[in-house]
């Protein structure tokens, strides 16, 4: 019966978010249309920026669009993540929050439950992207596209639950504003999703220090692999342990006790 | 029982087959030296040293001997392609880039750039048997399954030499686009492919007229004309693709032989010259001068699958079932 419970908690949670994302039409064709900018205009212009090197898990040349297509899944997972603890704090400003709240569930289970519905609107949104890159000629093996599935659901979670953490930092919307700008683009812009790890070396060390312990890069360097049929172990382990770290961050900010929505006289 | 001892035979023989995969071959213009490569694996297998500057490549029709020119030794070996031991050498005349083997092999046909000239070497014999005077700087030369023709292009004559095999004289000359590299028959010596590397185009020519009948320009968004050489061309044996190597382009193009429309540009290692097929034409193997490696094409996909470092200046290829 508790299971049952559970389950319909679960259920409810994710398919309002998959609903609502369905709904929103414009927020499904935004999604897509940020990483396909990047793909058509930005990869274009940069197309033999990879110049002569192959590296794992490439076997042979590629062009750049191919190079940045799994930065820019992780990249549509990224904003998802933020969007999702984004309509955290809506929810909490308008009130919706109290009516999860009350509900007769650990809490945890609750933050899972948000975080499971916005991974699932995430991988979507990737399959999505993948299939119109296929149609511009962006093609990794078959097997790769269900590989790719497991990879998407951890690095979902992993990027959801900094999202999550953040948001129990913020108290007004308006203050997310600034996280994004603080915490998207750094994430972005300091990892392997645009430019390859030896590619940054070059450029600067401790740069590349920065985006070798990415978290980010890690998510994306396993999403990588997966498109090509390989596991990259470190990415994964990596990531696994991000997202336990990130999430029970987020379940301590998010306790009405002990976390930050003490320090913000009490949250929901 | 003799039908038994034969079907066995069969079925080794088909096992035996299937094992034992191709071998690729090729020069390395600067390591004076072959590496011998290994496509099912993708793996560079070893590499043999045969002596200054190696650079045309070709297996006897019966696979048993391979030849190299050797140009900064003036000579083109004969190995023999299984032990890859010397089995001797031919008098190629100076500096051998290219050449052509007869379809039965007997024969070979050496452009001698400097000299202006095509050597027609008897290989059973190892002599050279008559020089051919051609225009300025011979390079590419094909004979065509038919034995009827022998096609020398000069680069700086900007012509095709038409040589009947038989009288070995020129009956025919045809003006091509700038600096025709490369000539290739088809299979049912019914056309003639040139590559014209100054001009970025593939002319095909009708043998029977030796005229071309279309010239199709190569063209990559975002690469800069001048960076469009094509080299090396080579067309399936059904005629349905042929696939031209695009030098510093880095790409193969894939030209669809029936429309004579190009489908798809491949992207390669640099500096693209020559391709060989595997025997079963499912993979075409580019040598990538520049970034030292050999591209492997599956054709059914048109994808490339990987590229293998092998040495430095891999310039020819040749494919042993």
């Amino acid at each position: 019966m508790k299971l049952l419970h559970y389950w319909l908690a679960m259920t409810g949670i994710v398919g309002r978010e998959l609903l609502r994302f369905l709904h929103q039409r414009e927020r499904f064709i935004s999604a897509l249309v940020r990483p396909l900018v990047w793909l058509f205009v930005f990869a274009a212009g940069f197309r033999a920026a990879l110049g002569i090197a192959i590296s794992p898990p490439y076997e042979t040349y590629i062009l750049y669009e191919v190079y940045i297509t799994p930065g820019l899944i992780g990249m549509i997972q990224l904003f998802n993540g933020m969007q999702s603890s984004l309509s955290m704090v809506y929810d909490r400003e308008m009130g919706s929050m109290r009516m999860l709240m009350v509900c007769p569930l650990p809490r945890w289970f609750l933050l899972c439950s948000k975080l499971i519905a916005g991974t699932a609107v995430s991988v979507l949104q990737a399959y999505a992207f993948l299939g119109i890159a296929w149609l511009y000629d962006i093609q990794a093996p078959l097997m790769g596209y269900v590989w790719i599935l497991p990879a998407l659901l951890l690095s979902g979670m992993m990027l959801g639950a900094l999202g999550l953490l953040l948001s129990s930092f913020i108290k007004q919307l308006e203050n997310f504003a600034g996280v994004m700008n603080f915490v998207i683009f750094p994430l972005f812009f300091m990892s392997t999703a645009l430019y390859p790890l030896w590619k940054i070396k070059e450029s600067s060390e401790w740069l590349f220090t920065l985006a070798q312990y990415n978290p980010f890069s890690q998510a994306v360097e396993l999403i990588r692999f997966a498109l090509y049929e390989q596991l990259n172990l470190q990415a994964l382990l990596f990531t696994a342990v991000a997202f336990l770290i990130f999430m029970s961050a987020a379940i301590v900010g998010y306790n009405p006790s002990r976390g930050m929505m003490v320090k913000k006289g009490g949250g929901g | 029982m003799r039908r038994l001892k034969l079907t066995t035979l069969a079925f080794a023989t088909l096992f035996a087959s299937q094992l034992q995969a191709e071998t690729v071959f090729v020069t390395l213009e600067k390591d004076n030296a072959i590496a011998v490569l290994d496509p099912v694996e993708g793996k560079l297998v070893k590499t043999v040293n045969v002596g200054q500057r190696p650079r045309g490549i070709a297996l006897s029709p019966d696979h048993k001997q391979l030849f190299i020119a050797t140009s900064d030794d003036n000579t083109i070996r004969i190995f023999d392609a299984a032990s890859l031991k010397e089995l001797g050498r031919l008098p190629s005349g100076e500096d051998p880039e290219t050449f052509a083997l007869s379809p039965d092999g007997k024969l070979m046909y050496v452009s001698n750039e400097d000299d202006s000239q095509v050597t027609v070497i008897d290989i059973a014999s190892k002599k050279a048997v008559q020089k051919i005077k051609v225009g300025v700087e011979p390079e590419g030369i094909a004979a065509s399954p038919d034995n009827r023709w022998l096609v020398s292009a000069s680069e700086t004559t900007n012509m095709l030499h038409w040589i009947d095999t038989k009288s070995r004289q020129i009956v025919e000359n045809t003006l091509v686009d700038p600096r025709p590299r490369a000539v290739n028959f088809t299979a049912d010596s019914q056309q003639l492919w040139a590559t014209s590397e100054m001009a970025g185009t593939v002319m095909v020519l009708d043998t029977a007229s030796k005229q071309i009948v279309q010239t199709i320009k190569l063209e990559v968004a975002g690469i800069s004309s001048d960076l469009i050489q094509p080299v090396g061309v080579v067309i399936d044996k059904d005629r349905h693709y042929a696939y031209v190597a695009m030098g510093p382009a880095n790409r193969v193009a894939v030209i669809n032989a029936q429309t004579l429309q190009v489908e798809k540009y491949l992207l390669v290692g640099q500096r693209v010259w020559n391709l060989a097929f595997s025997p079963d034409q499912k993979q075409l193997y580019t040598t990538n001068g520049i970034s030292n490696d050999v591209s492997i094409i599956n054709l059914t996909e048109q994808k490339v699958v990987k590229s293998v470092a092998v040495g430095r200046y891999p310039w020819g290829v040749a494919v042993k079932p």
